[in-house]
């Protein structure tokens, strides 16, 4: 109904509406949504948080070696609910970290990275390759030790390059080790400049999606099945608009979400170490390295595959190489699979075997990458064991696990290898 | 009807195809190098500023009370420099380290990691006196001094030396790298000498070398 306001906005901005309705009430997404389908939803809500809280900090926060590891403190300590503000903060960096990994798998579950949803998934996986930049970043802000030794030894990857690698930590860092000039950038890039590349590699990811149409767990294209619908007679039988019916249903998820956000905050904002180290609670220290480096959970398994990778020809670029080989090989999936079977459930069991083989040897080399290995295998194993014997012969071979899920899949899908079941005409759950 | 225009102004003249392209083709080049060139200042803004290099000057450090099998860590450009007055026995176990290291001689792989005058069995001008800068050749952490020759859960046959506490690597009383670690070479000599019996400085080479 058009009143006086929304005609004269209309004839202002006609494109507005039309808009809002293309994204919202006529979006038709597929009906057969599960609780995988939650974490996109969640991760938006994430990064609502981490914006807004992050604005907050900043408005206390002192970007400078001397002044950022007090400024934390009298964040925590003097400023009015200020430790709620920082704990939302830290508590949404591990918890985006959550989301965004439980979002991918379902993208390897489904397979909604396949054909025609390639961009979508490049698309988020340069939005995960931001965010770890912006974890990373925001993790030195502290200036606690272990911001100081994390900074040095991710500056440090860039270091094992060949020829150029001593000047080019230099250019990071602008100094001989991280210090004042390393914060201050760090700083600039963590509250605007990713933010920014973040927001709008978000906005391209959803147009992205929205331009082909939401997957399913059927791994069923809902536009090449019967049409007609309660809304329209030409839209697909088996969707419903994403508002209200979706909005309604990850407001569900939401309600669930905020519950555990709220419980870590309040009563385990640390995470026992897991999600702000104890480590971080000494200033920066140039002269002494802490006991145990370690990256914050989310890393880890990146991290432990730099370290299973001996050097050799006198070069310690191998690992780092290895590192970004396991991140760049996500970017590829779409490539490297090409089996035309989307979901898990109508695939071949090559896939369904080496899908949680992947899995198991992430969490391995997480395990591993937290240096949880050195106090869990000397109590099944006794206590004179070789320790660094047995994390490099358990590390190597869930590194070859890890990628050989890619080389696999590779065999796998191109050979003709794949034995897969019929996949039915329409969702599995219409009418 | 009268026309208003020159005929040569009307839209029907052929187009220059070939005249067009040259103009976008320059346009774009002219204005990539003027991207570039603005592009510079920006990028040199992150090396370190002269404030950064000024603060590298070298360390004078007396060793009169440094007592053998002792480590003491000086800053110097913000880089930890181990001081170690090795002891006998750990001087002794050098040679023996040999079959177990990368690069023993330090001229294979770590052939630039140190000056000349310190490119020897014990990497130092006194075979004493070890000077060094204590940063992990992997990812730069700072390795842990194990100097005591006992045996270690990293190593069962551990003959003192260096344990890195980030990926474990492990060097020994010069420095060397172990095979079979992630470091690929062996730690790194600063630039020193000894401005007399009890005082080294750091970060300036010993008159006439190199």
């Amino acid at each position: 109904m058009a009143n006086a306001f929304t005609r004269w906005f209309d004839e202002r901005a006609p494109g507005l509406a039309p808009t809002y309705r293309k994204h919202m009430t006529e979006y038709y997404a597929p009906k057969n949504f599960n609780l995988w389908y939650y974490f996109g939803s969640l991760a938006l809500l994430v990064l609502v948080n981490q914006i807004l809280t992050g604005i907050f900090l900043t408005m206390n926060y002192d970007p400078s070696a001397t002044g950022a590891f007090d400024s934390v403190q009298y964040i925590m300590r003097d400023v009015e609910w200020g430790w709620l503000i920082r704990y939302m903060h830290t508590t949404g960096a591990s918890l985006f970290f959550v989301v965004v990994f439980l979002h991918m798998f379902r993208g390897l579950l489904y397979g909604s990275y396949k054909k025609p949803r390639e961009l979508v998934w490049v698309l988020g996986m340069l939005i995960f390759l931001v965010l770890m930049a912006e974890a990373f970043m925001g993790y030195v802000l502290p200036w606690g030790n272990m911001s100081f030794w994390g900074a040095k030894v991710i500056t440090s990857l860039f270091g094992t390059i060949p020829v150029i690698g001593k000047d080019l930590v230099e250019w990071i860092v602008g100094d001989y080790l991280p210090a004042d000039a390393t914060l201050n950038r760090f700083f600039a890039l963590h509250v605007i400049a990713l933010p920014l590349v973040l927001l709008l590699l978000v906005v391209l990811h959803l147009a992205a999606l929205h331009e082909v149409g939401s997957n399913n767990p059927d791994g069923v294209d809902v536009k090449h099945g019967p049409k007609g619908n309660r809304w329209d007679a030409l839209k697909p039988a088996d969707a419903i608009p994403f508002h209200p019916y979706y909005t309604v249903k990850d407001l569900v998820g939401v309600g669930v979400f905020l519950i555990v956000a709220a419980f870590i905050i309040f009563f385990a904002p640390t995470f026992g170490g897991w999600f702000l180290e104890h480590d971080n609670a000494i200033p920066a220290n140039n002269l002494v390295t802490p006991a145990q480096i370690k990256p914050v959970w989310y890393f880890t398994a990146f991290y432990a595959i730099v370290r299973m990778v001996p050097s050799f020809a006198g070069t310690a670029v191998w690992g780092v190489i290895a590192m970004f080989g396991s991140i760049a090989l996500l970017f590829a999936l779409p490539w490297i699979d090409a089996g035309k079977v989307k979901s898990v459930r109508y695939r071949g069991t090559g896939y369904k075997v080496a899908l949680a083989v992947f899995v198991v040897s992430f969490l391995c080399l997480a395990i591993i990458g937290m240096d949880l290995t050195d106090e869990y295998l000397p109590r099944i194993f006794g206590s004179d064991i070789d320790l660094t014997t047995w994390d490099n012969v358990i590390g190597r071979i869930m590194t070859l696990a890890y990628f050989g899920f890619f080389v696999f899949l590779w065999l796998y899908t191109h050979l003709g290898w794949e034995k897969t079941k019929p996949v039915p005409e329409r969702v599995t759950t219409h009418d | 009807m009268a026309c208003k225009y020159p005929e040569s102004l009307m839209a029907n003249e052929v187009v220059d195809h070939g005249r067009r392209r040259f103009l976008t083709a320059t346009t774009a080049v002219v204005g990539g190098v003027g991207v570039v060139a603005a592009a510079v200042p920006f990028i040199k803004s992150w090396e370190p500023s002269a404030r950064a290099k000024a603060a590298g000057a070298p360390v004078t450090q007396s060793l009169k009370k440094i007592e053998a099998g002792q480590q003491l860590i000086v800053a110097w450009r913000s880089l930890p420099v181990f001081i170690v007055h090795r002891s006998p026995e750990q001087l002794a176990a050098l040679p023996k380290q040999d079959p177990r290291l990368v690069d023993p001689k330090s001229n294979g792989s770590s052939a630039g990691q140190q000056p000349a005058y310190a490119q020897n069995e014990t990497r130092s001008i006194k075979p004493e006196w070890l000077v060094m800068v204590g940063i992990c050749t992997h990812l730069g952490c700072v390795p842990n001094y194990v100097g005591e020759m006992k045996p270690e859960p990293f190593d069962p046959n551990w003959q003192g030396g260096y344990y890195c506490p980030c990926h474990h690597s492990r060097y020994d009383m010069a420095g060397r790298v172990y095979q079979g670690v992630p470091a690929p070479m062996n730690m790194q000599i600063p630039p020193y000498h000894f401005v007399d019996e009890n005082t080294v400085q750091i970060g300036v080479d010993p008159k006439g070398a190199a």
